[in-house]
């Protein structure tokens, strides 16, 4: 699936990476915890969070994740989307809860990690 | 080839900064994507232990044809029971860290499963040494 039809799926806003909304998106990992996303190893994931501090791009970083959604209305700062532009990554803010985000994108047939 | 970092104690909007500069100079030397995301995990986890935990540090990385080795090595608390810190969901934490995302006790046991070896010497009241060694063979 395109990010773009992620974005839609979850009525979500593009805060970064306008130009890469042709992204393929294989599987969908959730969570607020960092150290579970650091022991993720797979290709064109899309993390969806509702922590929103600067380490969640870092993670990001070092996990080769190039998209992010944050759930729950949560506001990527100005210091997060620089960080995220400078590793190309996309970041994309939605006002749904992680349970009703994960749901929608698991009906629409995006992958679980396992 | 060596280069070393300076880890500051405390400061979370830096934390990642080494590792982040480690990973650029990987990729500019051609190694296998696969195995940079293996160095670099490792070295964030450690990275942020430093900030979490120690008093500051520093990180030194030797890149050789054959392997990465990092030595990450703080003065701090040290870890009184290293068998027990290795245990999964064993941390101590404070909850700035887990604000932060971390904390959680996963940590040295993700550097564990990502590195090709990890020697872990501490001290109590002096401070921890971790030796993560990656091969950059894929063999």
């Amino acid at each position: 699936m395109k990010l773009r039809e992620v974005a839609a799926i979850l009525n979500a806003e593009v805060v970064c990476g306008h130009t890469k909304l042709e992204r393929d998106v294989q599987a969908v990992f959730a969570s607020d915890l960092m150290s579970d996303v650091l022991t993720i190893d797979s290709e064109k994931l899309l993390l969806l969070t509702g922590l929103v501090n600067i380490q969640t791009i870092r993670t990001s970083e070092m996990s080769d994740i190039k998209n992010i959604v944050l759930v729950r209305n949560k506001k990527a700062s100005p210091e997060m989307i620089a960080l995220a532009e400078e590793n190309r990554i996309v970041i994309m803010q939605c006002s749904y809860s992680m349970y009703k985000a994960s749901g929608l994108l698991f009906q629409n047939g995006i992958n679980p990690v396992y | 080839m060596r280069f070393e970092y300076t880890i500051e104690a405390g400061n979370f909007s830096k934390a990642g900064d080494a590792s982040s500069s480690f990973k650029k100079i990987l990729k500019q030397l051609n190694v296998d994507p696969h195995i940079i995301k293996r160095i670099v995990v490792s070295l964030y986890e450690g990275e942020v232990n430093i900030v979490a935990h120690a008093k500051g540090g520093k990180v030194i990385c030797d890149v050789d044809t054959s392997r990465v080795t990092i030595q990450l090595i703080d003065v701090g608390p040290g870890i009184p029971d290293i068998a027990k810190a290795m245990q999964a969901g064993y941390s101590t934490a404070s909850a700035k860290v887990r604000e932060m995302g971390f904390g959680a006790g996963m940590g040295l046991q993700n550097i564990k499963n990502n590195a090709d070896e990890l020697i872990i010497k501490s001290e109590v009241g002096v401070g921890t040494q971790l030796t993560i060694i990656v091969n950059l063979n894929k063999a």
